[in-house]
């Protein structure tokens, strides 16, 4: 195989990873505050779709990222209303705005299906961007660079920080974070719709790098693998970006070997890889790994109620 | 003097409740004040109060000559007001300095902070490792973060809630050595307790409340705790009867080299314990919280029988093998630690929940359907034999108080009869006359020829009752000694986990640090 064959794969894996990337980071942050916010898959949809109209209209698909964070986020507020404000069941919820993104983003993306937008492509110089080998470090889209960076950012924030360090509190116990004095339910709130808006960038990698065109059920569950993958890094931003490039191979993995062929295998089956490979590492880590048991936040998924 | 603070005609109500009536009294720098009463007295929402948690609806609070508004636990502390929760606001997988600087409205930078949490630990003497995660360490330990979390901010007035009920006498001990030294400084010490012995012990004076409203103050060190305890509960304290002149049988229950895995990620591992108990026997088993309790029980009772090694017999019957249902058949009732929703479920009937325990030995459910009458009647004689405050066998067991609960839960197993009763902490958060008709009803089944297992970590309680006592220690259980020659020092040594060999490496204290009872 030769460098510029194995750059290019490279290159792939990368997109593949981004999304899943900047989509469990936020999932990350919203389970370290002890909320599970089940509806990734859903603002990932609201996202690609918001991202890929805007940036249909004005023609700038920066614009359009920016976009897709905003309303992601307005949908993640609905679920952060409900589950906060009316203490609602947090798993059915979050599968509940899944439906619901998938199915607002199919009635919004409807007159947008078979038309094409401007990529959101690398910022480098071609020169750069377009060799053949540098291409590697240059040529990506920006929002490669941004999960890395909010890698970094949010593992800065929950080690180093205070508000990260009442964040970690407010997912470790509730009660207590509460009668010292913390306010909980903003801390959840602010966790949930920082989530939200990390979801709808994810999506917006989608409608806007990986295919610059809208279609149905475009993320095709990627959501859920962000999800699996914040239990799979436990809960550690380092491990979560390398779970997200294993991943990434994997899916890239799929494609090279529909692209070369290879018909050992069904097409299904190799479809279907990314999302057993969730499933045994969700089975692996259910199956009483101790240190991963132990790293989940003790309050995930709990409602709290303030009590006099 | 000016008092440190004085309250004025505080009142506070709930929705059916008038939790606070016009509550007065004053606290003098320096002083160590208890607050005495029982569960329900309103101590706690008087101390919220105070503490900011709550605000009242009318009274007024006078904070060092001034008048003052507590909105928050945050004013509060900058008033000078510090407390120790009786329910630790810590944080278990976090570390010490994390869970302090989290209790503090502007810590320093962390090295600074570090410093400042050594000097303190150094002046009072207290033994506790910064950098340990919380989950590790002992309860004593964890009551320590409190206290240095609200030393740090330099209080003149600290808020003690419940705070020696998990306790050993050990670390009772070094408590009373630090609160003691912080009053000589001229901190004032508002300590909340219902045990009376610690508070002859340790307090000036004594504010004694009953149904929301004060109704006594008294120098602990001229009341008896008997007289303090009338006080408490507005009546006559009745003694247990027929305690002693009980005769001890022949063998009931057998435990044999018992061991349990622990369920990850906290539970405490069984290892290897044996003892027997006698027709007529009260067998106590002490020990501090959290050390294999109530695995023990669940593992005698048949509901964790997974892993299980060793022998368990009852009357000469081998049940190890036999599951809830069948260990319930031989003879063995239990009655577990939590009341809603182990022993009992808040959601049904009391009828239903004597159905949920009693089906066998009552046959409340033959041929697979329920005897709703004959579950009604049995819950109404347990209802009047132990008078239960309740609306009858149809009210739900959850609209009972704890006491109310409790006494059904006891009454429930015991006219079952049981060969052997298995019971944990059957007086926790009980008000003293609930508590001591439970351990006459104890004393009264044992007389009647049943062996009883008691798991308690009130070593009063454990020490009136008893006729023979182990100590349970991270999953071991120490011999057996006899009541009348046992010293509470003893008791307290083994709580604190000397075997007479070291404790593992994991649980050995930071250099420079010693640690308590080892």
């Amino acid at each position: 195989m030769n460098a510029a064959i194995l750059v290019s794969i490279l290159m792939t894996v990368a997109a593949a990873a981004t999304p899943l990337l900047l989509a469990a980071l936020g999932e990350l942050v919203v389970e370290k505050s002890g909320v599970l916010n089940l509806g990734v898959e859903g603002m990932m949809l609201i996202g690609a779709v918001t991202a890929f109209a805007v940036s249909v209209t004005t023609g700038s698909p920066a614009l359009g990222a920016i976009a897709s964070m905003v309303t992601a986020a307005a949908a993640s507020g609905i679920f952060a209303a409900l589950t906060l404000g009316l203490a609602s069941n947090q798993v059915a919820t979050g599968l509940a705005l899944t439906i619901f993104g998938t199915g607002i983003s199919a009635l919004a993306g409807a007159p947008y299906v078979g038309i094409t937008t401007t990529r959101l492509g690398p910022i480098f110089p071609d020169a750069l961007a377009d060799d053949p080998y540098w291409r590697l470090i240059f040529g990506h889209s920006p929002l490669v660079y941004i999960a890395l960076l909010m890698t970094l950012a949010v593992w800065w924030f929950l080690k180093h920080s205070r508000s990260g360090l009442i964040l970690r509190a407010v997912g470790e116990s509730d009660d207590a974070a509460h009668s010292i004095g913390y306010p909980v339910l903003k801390v959840r709130a602010l966790a949930i719709l920082f989530g939200g808006a990390m979801a709808g960038l994810a999506g917006s990698f989608y409608s806007l790098v990986v295919t610059p065109m809208w279609a149905e059920r475009l993320t095709a569950g990627r959501g859920w693998i962000a999800i699996a993958l914040v239990v799979f890094a436990s809960w550690r931003p380092g491990r979560l970006a390398a779970g997200a490039y294993l991943f990434g191979a994997v899916i890239t993995l799929e494609l090279q070997a529909k692209a070369a062929g290879l018909s050992a295998l069904a097409p299904e089956f190799m479809s279907s890889l990314p999302y057993l490979a969730t499933i045994a590492v969700l089975v692996m880590i259910s199956a009483g790994r101790r240190s991963i048991k132990n790293a989940a936040p003790a309050c995930l998924g709990k409602p709290f109620r303030a009590s006099a | 003097m000016l008092p440190r603070i004085e309250l004025l005609g505080i009142t506070k109500r709930f929705p059916g409740v008038l939790a606070n009536d016009a509550i007065s009294f004053a606290v003098q720098p320096g002083e160590i004040h208890a607050l005495l009463g029982e569960n329900g007295a309103g101590k706690s929402t008087l101390v919220k109060i105070i503490y900011g948690v709550l605000q009242a609806d009318s009274g007024q609070i006078t904070f060092d000559g001034r008048e003052a508004q507590v909105g928050s636990p945050r004013e509060a502390r900058a008033l000078g007001i510090g407390m120790v929760f009786q329910h630790f606001s810590l944080f278990e997988a976090m570390t010490v300095l994390e869970n302090i600087a989290l209790g503090m409205d502007h810590p320093p930078a962390r090295r600074q902070l570090e410093a400042e949490v050594r000097r303190v630990l150094d002046s009072y003497n207290l033994a506790l490792d910064p950098h340990r995660d919380v989950h590790t360490l002992s309860v004593g330990e964890r009551q320590r973060i409190e206290i240095v979390r609200a030393l740090l901010q330099k209080p003149k007035l600290l808020i003690m809630d419940e705070p020696t009920s998990v306790l050993t006498p050990q670390e009772v001990e070094e408590l009373f050595k630090t609160l003691r030294q912080l009053a000589s400084e001229g901190c004032s010490i508002l300590y909340i307790s219902h045990k009376l012995e610690e508070i002859k012990a340790l307090c000036d004076r004594a504010t004694i409340m009953r149904g929301g409203r004060v109704v006594a103050t008294c120098d602990p060190a001229k009341e008896t705790a008997r007289s303090m305890a009338e006080m408490m509960i507005g009546g006559n304290l009745k003694d247990i009867e027929g305690r002693d002149g009980r005769t001890v049988g022949q063998v009931r229950f057998t435990v044999e080299n018992l061991s349990v895995p622990g369920e990850p990620p906290f539970g405490t591992s069984l290892n290897d314990i044996s003892f027997e108990v006698s027709a007529g026997e009260i067998f106590g088993i002490a020990g501090v919280a959290g050390n294999g309790q109530n695995e023990l029980l669940a593992a005698l009772s048949g509901e964790q029988r997974r892993g299980m090694r060793g022998r368990i017999v009852i009357d000469g019957r081998d049940i190890t093998d036999t599951g809830v249902t069948g260990r319930r058949r031989a003879g063995l009732s239990s009655v577990p630690e939590e009341r809603n929703g182990h022993a009992a479920v808040p959601g049904m009937s009391l009828a239903e929940n004597a159905i949920l325990s009693a089906r066998t030995r009552k046959a409340l459910a033959a041929k697979g359907l329920l005897r709703r009458s004959a579950a009604r009647e049995f819950a109404s004689s347990v209802i009047s034999a132990f008078s239960v405050k309740a609306t009858g066998a149809r009210g739900m067991a959850g609209s009972l108080s704890g006491g109310n609960l409790q006494k059904y839960v006891m009454g429930r197993e015991i006219m079952q009869e049981p060969a052997v009763l298995l019971v944990a902490q059957p007086t926790w958060g009980v008000d003293a006359g609930a508590a001591s008709f439970i351990r006459q009803a104890m004393v009264d089944l044992a007389a009647s020829g049943s062996a009883i297992v008691l798991i308690s970590q009130d070593l009063d309680e454990l020490l009136a009752l008893s006729d023979r006592i182990a100590v349970i220690n991270e999953g071991h259980l120490s011999a057996a000694m006899d009541i009348a020659t046992v010293s509470i020092e003893e008791l307290g040594l083994l709580m604190g986990g000397v075997h007479g060999k070291k404790k593992p490496a994991s649980a050995a204290p930071a250099e420079g640090i010693t640690h308590h009872g080892a």
